[in-house]
Parts: C-alpha cells; sequence; structure tokens
C-alpha cells in the first residue's frame, strides 16, 4: 500500500515536468505505479554545455595561427540533410567533401543505442516506402537493401502484427478504437478517410499534387493552400467531425509527426499526414519501413560513402565566404581550433543555429521557426509486458495519453521472447520555451515517474521486468508547423543558397520528416555538383 | 481483529478517519472502523482479479493459447461484473448481511472455479456452458461486493471522498492481484490452489467481516455467517491439501492417459502422457505425436528429403526438439553432421532425459554428430551465413500464432534456401491439406515466392489425420521415386510415389502468399482450424 506522502510528491514531480493540468490527467486516468526506490537509468541530450559556447562571444583574431585545411566541399551538420548531402555528392562522383559533426556520432535525431541484446531507437523510427517516381530516394532505399523487386523488403516492411491501440483495459488490432464504436464514430471516420483519399488524388491548377512527398512538390493552389490559415482543430470543426475518437486520431497524428497538439497545428500539416502517405492511384497509406535501431540504420547507410571523410566533436563557430572562397573556424570540445577553407558549404542545421555560425550568409527565408522539445525513453526489460488483448506489437499506442506509446526494438528482428527494449515517446505541447524550460529542468526521476505511471494502466507489473530506464532528452526536436508555416506556398522554394553557402535541413519545409530532409541535402548536393 | 461492539478509540487510523467516525457519531449512527474496510476492499479487489486471471489463463491453457480465448473469457467476466454491479441495486436496507453472504459465495464460487474448471474439460462434455456459467457466476458476486461494500460505507463518508478511497483500494488490489498472480502464485501454488487460497480469504474476510459490520447484524445473522464462513473455509482447506490429486485426477482426464510429465517453459507448456497406448506429446494442449503412429509422420518427414537430395552428409532440423525426426536422420549411416535448432532448451532436456522419451528416439540425442542450438530459427539463419545443409527438415508446430507464423513466411523461406547446399533438399511439415487446404497450399506458394522449386505431398496419420509436407529444391527436380534406407515400417518406394498424388479435395487452391508484413497465412489456418473446432 503506498503512503499518501508518495502520491502527492508524484503529483508534484509530474506537475513539475507537465504542468498540473496535464499531470491530473495523467494520474487520473492511471493506476499507480508501485515506486521501487530508484531505477538506473541515464539522462542523455544532445551536448549543450558545447553548444552553448557559440553564445560566447568570438575573438576571430586568436584564430590567425591555425594552420589552414583545405577541402573542396565542408559539409557541416551530420543529420539526415547532412548526410544525405554527402551522399549525394558521392554517388555523383565529387571527390573532397568533409563531413563536421558537432556530437560525438553523425544521425542527428535519427541515432540509436544498443545494449547486449539488441539496437533501439533514440530519435526517429520509421520511414514510409517512397512512392514509386521518387527515385532518387528509392534509388538509395535500393542501394541499402531495404527495397526487393522494387517492393519494400519483407524483412524491413514492419512485420505483423504492426500496431494496437489501448483502450479501456484492452489492447485491440490497429490504430484507430473500433471497439464500442457507434455508428457516428464509424461514419465519422469513413468519411474523414473518403476526405483524405479525396485530398491524395487531388492536382492543383499548377497540375502539382495537393500533398505529396517532399512537400516542395506540393501544388500551390489557393485551394489547398488556404489549409494553412488555420489550426487543425478548426478544420476538424469547420467540416463538421465532432466525435472523440477521431479527435483522439487527429491529434495524435499531429502529435506524432510534429510535437503539436491538434489546437497548434496547421491545418495544411493535419491534411499532409494523411494525403501525402497514399500514393497517387492507391487507396491506402504505404507501407512502412523500419529497423531495430531506428532511422539510425538510414543514417548508417547514409554516411557509408563518406566513411574516413567524418570529423565528429567539432563544432563550427563561424562560417563566411571571403574572396570566392568559404572560410570555416571550428572548435573542438578540449578548446583546440581549426581552420578550414572549402570552395562550397553546406549549412545542414536548424536556422536558430545557422543563424549564429554564418552570421553575413543570407540565410533561407522562413521565418523564425518553433522548435518542438520532446523526450525519449528507453525502458530495457528482462522479458516482455504481458497485456489483455491483442499480443504485442511493433508501435503500442495509448488512448488518451499524452505520450505517443511505445515501439519494440526486437520486433524487426523476429526475437519474439526474453529480453527487449521499448521506446517511449513524448512531445511536450504548449507554450515551447515553457515546456522546454521544464523539460530541461527534470530529474531523471521525474521523467521516470511520468513514463511508467503513463505505462501503468496497461502494463502493471512493467516495473518487476525493468533493468534500466533511459531518458533522452530533446531541447530543439523539431521544426514545428504551426498555422501560417507555408507563408502562401514560399515555403516549398526555401532553401536558396547564400553565394557559396548552400543550406539543407527539414526546417525548411517545416516538416521534420527524414524525406524532407534528405531531399535538402540531396538538392543542396546537386546544387553544388551542378555548379562545379 | 477489533469487535466493533467495543470500539477502541481511534489509535492507529490514518489522518482524516477520526473526524469521519467522529461525523458518524454525531449524528448517531454506528460507528465502524474504515481502515478495516479498505483493508475488506484491497482483498476484493485482489481476489476479484485474480480469479478474472485464473478464468482467462485456464481457458487458453485448456482451449491452446489463442489471443481469443483470453479476450472472450475476460471480456465475460467483465460483463458479468457488470451484472453484478447492476443487480446491487435490488439489494435493499440489509447490506451488511447481503455483503457478508455474497462475500461468502463468491469465497465458494471463486475458490473452487479452477478445481471445477480443470474437472469440467476432463469429464464434461459441454466445457464451454461450464466456462462462461462459471465466470458468470463468479463475475456477479465479484462485480457485487463493491458497490455493496460502497453502500455500507456511504454513512461514513462524503461521496467524493468515498469514492476516491473506495477506488484507490480497488485499484491498488488490482495491481496486487496481477503482480502476485504472474510472479508469485502461478509459479508455486499452480492454479488450482491458487483459486482455493482466494477462496480462503473471501472466507476470511465474510468471517472477519461478521465482527467489523456487527453493528450493522443481528446476533442470529452473525451466528449464521459465520458459521457459514467455517464451512465454506473448510472445504476449501480440504481441496488446498488435496489439490495435487484433483489435478492428476482433471489432467488424467484431460489428456486420457496418465501425465508422466509437464512443465510450464516461458515459451510454452509441456505435457506428455504415458499409458497402454505409449507416449503422446502436447504442447499447449496440442497433440505433437503419438506413439502408435508417429512413425507414419517421422517417416514421411524425412526419408523423401533424403531420397532427393544426392549424398547427403549435412543435415540441419528446426523444431523438431522431440528428437523423433532425428532418429529417422540417423537411419542414413553417410549423415556426418547434424545441427538442431529448437528455442526451447526445456524440450531437448526432456527428450534428451525422459526415459519413455529417450526409448521413443533412440538416444538421438546422444550422437556425437549432432550439434543442438538454442534458438529462434528465424533470428539463428538471419544472424550469420548458414550452412550449406544438403537436407534441411523444417518441423515447427502449425502457424497458430505470429511468432509460429513468421517461421512459414518468404522471408524465412528465403534465408533457409540460402543455407541449402546446391543439389540439397528442404522439407516442411505444413499441416493437413484436407482440415487446412488454402493453409497448407499457402506453405507451398510462399515457398515458391521464395525461389524454391517445390513437390507437395501427403501422409495419413490417424491420430492427426491427413497430413501434409512441401519438399523443395533451388532449381527443377523430380519427386524422389526410390528410398535410400530400408526397413522402414510405413514407407515403401510404392508409398513413395503415390504421397506426391493429391485427390480433388486435397488439391491446390488459389491463396496469396504468406509474409512478415501481412501474415496471411495465420488468418487462414485460424479461420480454418476454428470451423472444426468442437
Amino acid at each position: 500500500m503506498e503512503p499518501i506522502g508518495a502520491v502527492t510528491k508524484r503529483r508534484e514531480m509530474l506537475a513539475s515536468l507537465l504542468g498540473g493540468a496535464a499531470a491530473s490527467q495523467l494520474l487520473a486516468c492511471r493506476r499507480a505505479p508501485d515506486e521501487p526506490e530508484s531505477i538506473d537509468g541515464r539522462l542523455g541530450a544532445p551536448d549543450h554545455a558545447f553548444g552553448h559556447r557559440l553564445r560566447d562571444g568570438l575573438h576571430l583574431e586568436e584564430w590567425d595561427d591555425v594552420p589552414e585545411e583545405r577541402t573542396r566541399v565542408a559539409i557541416i551538420g551530420g543529420g539526415v540533410a547532412g548526410l544525405a548531402a554527402g551522399w549525394r555528392l558521392r554517388t555523383r562522383g565529387i571527390s573532397g567533401v568533409r563531413l563536421y559533426e558537432m556530437e560525438s556520432s553523425v544521425g542527428g535525431t535519427a541515432r540509436s543505442g544498443q545494449n547486449r541484446h539488441v539496437a533501439f531507437p533514440l530519435g526517429a523510427h520509421y520511414l514510409p516506402l517512397p512512392r514509386r517516381d521518387d527515385r532518387v530516394l528509392r534509388g538509395f532505399l535500393d542501394s541499402m537493401g531495404a527495397l526487393e523487386d522494387d517492393e519494400g523488403a519483407e524483412h524491413v516492411l514492419v512485420r505483423e502484427p504492426d500496431e494496437r491501440v489501448f483502450y479501456r483495459g484492452y489492447w485491440y488490432r490497429g490504430l484507430y478504437p473500433y471497439a464500442g464504436a457507434s455508428n457516428e464514430d464509424l461514419a465519422e471516420l469513413a468519411r474523414f478517410e473518403g476526405e483524405m483519399l479525396r485530398f491524395a488524388q487531388s492536382r492543383g491548377e499548377d497540375g502539382k499534387p495537393a500533398f505529396t512527398l517532399p512537400s516542395r512538390e506540393c501544388s500551390t493552389d489557393p485551394r489547398f493552400i488556404e489549409l494553412d490559415a488555420i489550426d487543425a482543430e478548426t478544420y476538424l470543426a469547420r467540416e463538421g467531425y465532432r466525435t472523440a475518437r477521431l479527435r483522439w486520431l487527429c491529434d495524435y497524428a499531429t502529435r506524432d509527426d510534429y510535437g503539436l497538439a491538434l489546437s497548434e497545428a496547421s491545418a495544411w500539416a493535419l491534411v499532409f499526414y494523411w494525403a501525402a502517405r497514399i500514393h497517387e492511384g492507391a487507396e491506402e497509406t504505404s507501407e512502412v519501413l523500419t529497423w531495430p535501431s531506428g532511422n539510425a540504420a538510414l543514417a548508417r547507410a547514409l554516411a557509408e560513402p563518406l566513411r574516413g571523410r567524418i570529423d565528429t566533436n567539432v563544432m563550427a563557430v563561424d562560417v563566411r565566404q571571403q574572396a570566392g572562397e568559404v572560410r570555416i573556424l571550428l572548435l573542438t570540445p578540449g578548446g583546440a581550433r581549426r581552420r578550414v577553407i572549402a570552395d562550397r558549404a553546406v549549412l545542414a542545421m536548424p536556422k536558430f543555429i545557422a543563424s549564429k555560425i554564418a552570421r553575413r550568409a543570407k540565410l533561407p527565408d522562413i521565418g523564425e521557426p518553433t522548435y518542438g522539445p520532446w523526450w525519449v525513453a528507453n525502458l530495457h526489460l528482462a522479458s516482455r509486458p504481458r497485456g489483455r488483448g491483442e499480443v504485442l506489437a511493433w508501435d503500442n499506442v495509448i488512448y488518451d495519453s499524452p505520450s505517443l506509446g511505445y515501439v519494440t526494438a526486437t520486433h524487426q528482428t523476429g526475437r519474439d521472447s526474453g529480453p527487449t527494449v521499448l521506446t517511449y515517446y513524448f512531445p511536450m505541447t504548449g507554450d515551447v520555451s515553457e515546456a522546454r524550460q521544464r523539460l530541461m529542468d527534470a530529474e531523471l526521476e521525474t521523467l521516470q515517474t511520468a513514463c511508467l505511471t503513463d505505462l501503468s494502466a496497461p502494463h502493471p507489473e512493467l516495473v518487476s521486468r525493468l533493468e534500466r530506464l533511459d531518458v533522452w532528452r530533446w531541447g530543439h526536436a523539431m521544426a514545428q508547423p504551426r498555422p501560417g508555416f507555408l507563408q502562401e506556398g514560399a515555403r516549398f522554394s526555401a532553401g536558396k543558397a547564400s553565394g557559396r553557402i548552400h543550406f539543407a535541413h527539414s526546417d525548411l519545409s517545416g516538416l521534420a520528416l527524414f524525406e524532407e530532409a534528405f531531399h535538402h541535402g540531396v538538392r543542396a548536393a546537386d546544387e553544388i555538383a551542378d555548379a562545379v | 481483529m477489533t469487535d466493533a461492539d467495543t470500539p477502541e478509540p481511534g489509535s492507529a487510523k490514518p489522518s482524516g478517519t477520526d473526524s469521519d467516525v467522529a461525523a458518524s457519531a454525531a449524528d448517531g449512527r454506528p460507528r465502524l472502523p474504515t481502515p478495516l474496510l479498505y483493508l475488506t476492499v484491497l482483498i476484493i479487489a485482489t481476489s476479484g482479479l485474480v480469479y478474472e486471471l485464473l478464468a482467462g489463463t485456464l481457458a487458453s491453457y485448456v482451449l491452446g493459447d489463442s489471443v481469443l480465448q483470453f479476450s472472450t473469457t475476460i471480456g465475460a467476466y467483465l460483463f458479468a461484473m457488470g451484472i453484478g454491479s447492476y443487480l446491487s441495486r435490488f439489494v435493499g436496507n440489509d447490506v451488511a448481511r447481503r455483503f457478508l453472504e455474497v462475500e461468502l459465495a463468491a469465497a465458494l464460487a471463486g475458490g473452487l472455479s479452477a478445481p471445477l474448471l480443470f474437472l469440467g474439460f476432463a469429464y464434461a462434455d459441454f466445457f464451454s456452458v461450464l466456462l462462461y456459467g462459471t465466470i458468470g457466476l463468479v463475475g456477479i458476486l465479484v462485480g457485487l461486493e463493491v458497490p455493496l461494500l460502497m453502500r455500507i460505507l456511504r454513512e461514513h463518508l462524503a461521496f467524493e471522498e468515498l469514492v476516491a478511497r473506495v477506488l484507490t483500494f480497488d485499484y491498488i488490489g488490482a495491481l496486487v492481484g496481477s503482480l502476485l498472480f504472474a510472479i508469485v502464485l502461478v509459479p508455486t501454488l499452480g492454479l488450482n490452489r491458487t483459486a482455493l487460497l482466494f477462496g480462503m480469504l473471501n472466507a476470511a474476510v465474510a468471517f472477519g467481516g461478521t465482527f467489523i459490520l456487527a453493528p450493522l447484524l443481528r446476533r442470529r445473522e452473525r451466528t449464521r455467517l459465520r458459521l457459514g464462513a467455517l464451512l465454506i473455509g473448510g472445504v476449501l482447506l480440504a481441496g488446498f491439501a488435496q489439490a495435487d490429486a484433483i489435478t492428476d485426477y482433471a489432467e488424467e482426464g484431460l489428456y486420457s492417459e496418465p501425465v508422466v510429465f509437464s512443465q510450464q517453459t516461458p515459451y510454452q507448456r509441456i505435457v506428455v502422457t504415458g499409458g497402454q497406448t505409449g507416449v503422446q506429446l502436447f504442447l499447449n494442449g496440442n497433440l505433437q505425436f503419438a506413439q502408435h503412429d508417429e512413425y507414419r509422420y517421422h517417416e514421411a518427414l524425412v526419408h523423401p528429403a533424403f531420397a532427393a537430395a544426392q549424398e547427403p552428409s549435412r543435415v540441419l532440423v528446426l523444431g523438431g526438439g522431440d528428437g523423433l525426426a532425428l532418429r529417422e536422420i540417423w537411419k542414413h549411416p553417410g549423415v556426418e553432421s547434424a545441427t538442431l535448432v529448437d528455442l526451447d532448451p526445456a524440450m531437448t532436456e526432456m527428450a534428451s532425459r525422459l526415459p519413455p522419451l529417450v526409448a521413443l528416439n533412440a538416444q538421438a540425442f546422444e550422437d556425437p554428430r549432432l550439434t543442438v542450438v538454442h534458438e529462434d530459427a528465424l533470428v539463428w539463419l538471419d544472424e550469420e551465413s548458414r550452412g550449406p545443409f544438403d537436407v534441411i527438415v523444417v518441423d515447427f508446430p502449425d502457424p497458430n500464432n505470429f511468432s509460429l507464423g513468421k517461421l512459414y513466411t518468404r522471408r524465412f523461406y528465403r534465408l533457409v534456401r540460402g543455407a541449402l547446399a546446391d543439389g540439397g533438399t528442404l522439407v516442411v511439415q505444413s499441416t493437413s491439406p484436407l482440415y487446412a487446404r488454402q493453409s497448407f497450399w499457402c506453405v507451398d506458394r510462399t515457398m515458391r515466392e521464395a525461389g524454391l522449386h517445390t513437390h507437395p505431398y501427403h501422409a495419413t496419420v490417424p491420430s492427426f489425420g491427413e497430413w501434409g509436407f512441401v519438399l523443395a529444391q533451388k532449381t527443377p527436380f523430380d519427386p524422389p521415386s526410390r528410398l535410400t534406407t530400408a526397413g522402414l515400417r510405413f514407407l515403401d518406394d510404392r508409398t513413395l510415389e503415390r504421397m506426391f498424388e493429391f485427390p480433388p479435395d486435397m488439391a491446390r487452391v488459389a491463396v496469396e502468399p504468406n509474409r512478415l508484413n501481412d501474415q496471411r497465412l495465420v488468418r487462414y489456418y485460424e479461420a480454418e482450424w476454428s470451423r472444426l473446432a468442437p
């Protein structure tokens, strides 16, 4: 039995992380978990101490004695966009490419961890099979063995059972909770799906598809762009969608892809979530590719042709174009200085960092995007959790939870018993800077408690199987597509180079998806390859 | 326990209780020790959840490990609890007496539920009627408990306090129950004793309740209830002492032969019976072989593959932890090495130690040419490149869930193909082409999709009925017509040739292949076998 004091303490902890109302909501519909003294774990994050040196002043004269290194193309930033730029340059036969990464490993939000049993994602973890005419991305996937006969390779497509949802005490197949759904619920779902299918099959006056990936190939027809003027909640109300289940599904969608609540996301982005994943001529959303390590497998394959050409633990502190070349100043965590002179550079980083490094460059005209905070928990388990209803799936979603549920790392390996790692995702919605502050102030124990409180509803016995619980904090996980982010379609052409400095990042699209980062990397690489 | 006729001054009570009691005393109502009532809620909730888990576990244990079984029993149980809650409104003013009577009935019905169902499955014709009848009865009684108790407590607490506290203890009890059930009770006590123990706990609650709720009961009622509680507790205690005898009696009825070995492993429940007709092996209640005709199955599984292969010397067995396929393999003197991959160490351990099995598989595990690996076959093949093998025998249980279904996918057969030597032969046990025609042809279609050339065949195994296999190689080949070993009991050259002919009722049907990302075979299989289920 639990003393009242422990309950109060938990409430306070959760309130400090989530705010009072959300904390009460989480506690109200969950059983109190059995709390052991403390759980092993580690609190990780991108290296902020290092990153924050950018805020300190820079004394350029101190760099004068540093010897110059020369390279043809310098890529700064080893997230998906930077890696894709490097991959594209190498496959187009451009030599003299070097990539500089601030962290100790590349991959950005597509990084992974590994224990003695299995690899597991720390961030992004799947990729919908791209449409057939996306030759570049398909070509890359084929080269890494993710396709067979122009279809998703069987072992890379998500294995059955792919998805289940925990609704009122039971796990059900799929994402939408069909159990107990009324005729009105089902009719509304069918109407919504039909509407999304129509959007997926529509083209604008300009002949372009209304919604497709990458987003810069979407139509700028005002018929579709006008959706960006309102938020997703207003859109649902305007179209007469009323049922709680459909609203939950849509709210899950915007939190899942964008880290935004329904009321915060652009309605265009909500429709994009569904419509862009239905390929032309198809009736259903495309199949999904995944790996035990999540999208880290994609990042690793992109990095392959750059082997020996990646420097980690080096942070660019100044990038400027001067006399027909790009001069880059780099700093290591130990304080060592490096000077790189390149013909061209790719700034593969979000705008809020680029603006601090390339002060004189003309930065992409995307306004000032907000970047949402997320946290991701890796639960290392000695054995699989039990649950009532449908068996453990790859993606396991909890209805009415502020989290996105969890994915099972061993699912794709075929190992159906014994130890596993569950990766639990939690986007912090609401006021961005306030939420980020709460996240950064939170202690490991608070985040662990929030995760276990949430998961105690489907898995009351989870703690007894838990070996450790690590939490990874992403302070600036992704640029957010809030209403107006398309700038009336101007977004689709964002990313123009500033002389010899090129830009590649998913925040140019405002949609933090692998496909967007990849295509911006490829575009930047093509600009360079075409120019040289 | 304190007799509430002479209440003690509130000493060791949590904060808040004193004022509750004071409030109720002020308006002249009898005082009740509320902490003890919360303890009652806790015990009731714990035992309620344990009964629920018992019913689900038992149903999936005796009826097979299908998700459907667990979901429907638990669904029915919760529904019955709902009925119980509804019925509580018809209880009049004598709430306390009724509550204790319900408690006694729950003790009896819940406590006897597991033994009753075990015996019922073994000896009753209409098991599902009994199953859902028991679930319904226990569910209704448990569903009555909390509403009645809340009505008793209503006199002593404000509504919001009442709901908050009772539900808190209810949920904590559920947590305690689920943890206890999985971690302590089932492993140490088993299902029967767990049920009986919680029945006794319920009886103890009723007995204690006659003291706690004494102010609300007449003297004669108290005496009657106490006698009832003692009687029921005694019956359950006797059952508890005799639980092993009940289990043996039930399991023997269940398996129709004496059980000589049974073990619950992390992967499955293994039961071996032995009697007049010989040894039988059951996994999760499904018959794997019966001694009197298993030679038909294992001769048909192994020897055609050897007959079709060229000078086979390196052999791989996937599944087949009972060692019976191995016994047939060792009949070929050309075999230089064999590797057996079976997920469950308990299975090979048993097959190499348990005397009747060791006799049946002719000490197959003693052979120095054998290497045993305990690993999921898909993971083992995927980890690194294996082989090459001249003969690969794939002998898994039927694809009745996704974990087994993945071992029948195109991906799996591609991996197996990669481990096959040039000219090597693969054989797959592939369920019944008569009872599960689509499933059988789905296996064949899937193997073809994986780039294999196949010859399906079938044999009659009376314990199973008409059974199917698929023979395959990497390049086109003719079905074998001459056996390479003599002295078999079932197969000769004429029988071998005829196995490859399919009469119209088992002929090929159009089906989709089975892939990891759709697992169509599991759905074919469930649909086909559920049509045959009683």
